[in-house]
């Protein structure tokens, strides 16, 4: 997994099957970075998932809230149809929006 | 059902098994001529209930996860089972968003996947004794 940070902005990009046995690193490798305090703006970049289960929504909302707290933002890009229908079916869709692509989610503020 | 095969699997609670299980799974599934998308439900329904097993079914203790798949002319079954401790209102466990552990971000959503990408699910549980899920899925063989 990568994780790059452009100013304010992270792009977390998880690499493979988004499981739960996943999910902990994913959570822990954001965290450190977000609790320094810089980022107001956390990206999920979906690009290279090839499967997601719910855990992966508990990886997103878990971030949510804690960007929430700090009045940041999250969204994600790259996205494939099964990805998005589990974002759907969670209610997730109401708080994050997902982009086409990497430039249009660096663009929104 | 007549079965024309089956399948049981057995492993410890270790979160590092959810792959391993879901890939036994998709492969005693690719028997038969199933579409990528039925096998992606699949997998994904699976995950959902051997994580459940694994993250609730045991929380700290140690036990074995029990995996069975089964098939006939139009129908998957798939049987995930723990020894552990159990569900004590299944009712309000199965309702979306419902978790009992929000501190360890779940979301709440794995039995409403389970229930969307599956045609049938079936929980069984006791207190103190362990749950099963039973899960099928219509297929044209
Ligand atoms: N195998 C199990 N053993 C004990 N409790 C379980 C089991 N599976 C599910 N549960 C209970 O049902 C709840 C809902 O499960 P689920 O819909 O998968 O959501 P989540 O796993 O995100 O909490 C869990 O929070 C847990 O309390
Ligand atoms: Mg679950």
């Amino acid at each position: 997994m990568r994780i790059d940070v452009m100013g304010d902005a992270m792009i977390i990009r998880p690499k493979g099957e988004l499981d739960h046995h996943y999910a902990s690193e994913i959570r822990e490798k954001a965290d450190r970075i977000i609790l320094k305090g810089e980022i107001r703006k956390v990206i999920f970049d979906f690009t290279n998932v090839l499967f997601m289960d719910s855990s992966g929504i508990g990886v997103i909302m878990g971030r949510y809230r804690l960007m929430e707290a700090i009045k940041g933002s999250v969204c994600a890009f790259g996205a494939n149809q099964r990805i998005k229908d589990l974002i759907k079916m969670s209610g997730l869709s109401r708080l994050i929006t997902i982009y086409p692509n990497q430039q249009k989610a660096l663009e929104v503020k | 059902m007549n079965y024309i095969n089956e399948m049981k699997i057995q492993f410890l609670n270790k979160s590092v098994n959810e792959g391993l299980a879901r890939v036994a799974v998709a492969s005693f599934c690719a028997q038969l001529d199933l579409t990528v998308e039925t096998i992606a439900d699949i997998k994904t329904a699976v995950s959902e209930a051997v994580t459940n097993a694994i993250v609730h079914g045991y929380e700290n203790m140690s036990g074995f996860v029990t995996v069975c798949c089964v098939y006939n002319l139009n129908e998957i079954e798939i049987t995930v089972s723990d020894y552990g401790r159990g569900i004590e209102d299944i009712t309000e466990a199965r309702r979306p968003l419902f978790t009992s552990s929000p501190d360890e971000e779940r979301s709440g959503m794995g039995f409403t996947v389970m229930e969307t990408f599956m045609d049938y699910l079936e929980v069984k549980s006791s207190v103190g004794m362990g749950t099963t899920v039973i899960m099928r899925k219509k297929v044209q063989v």
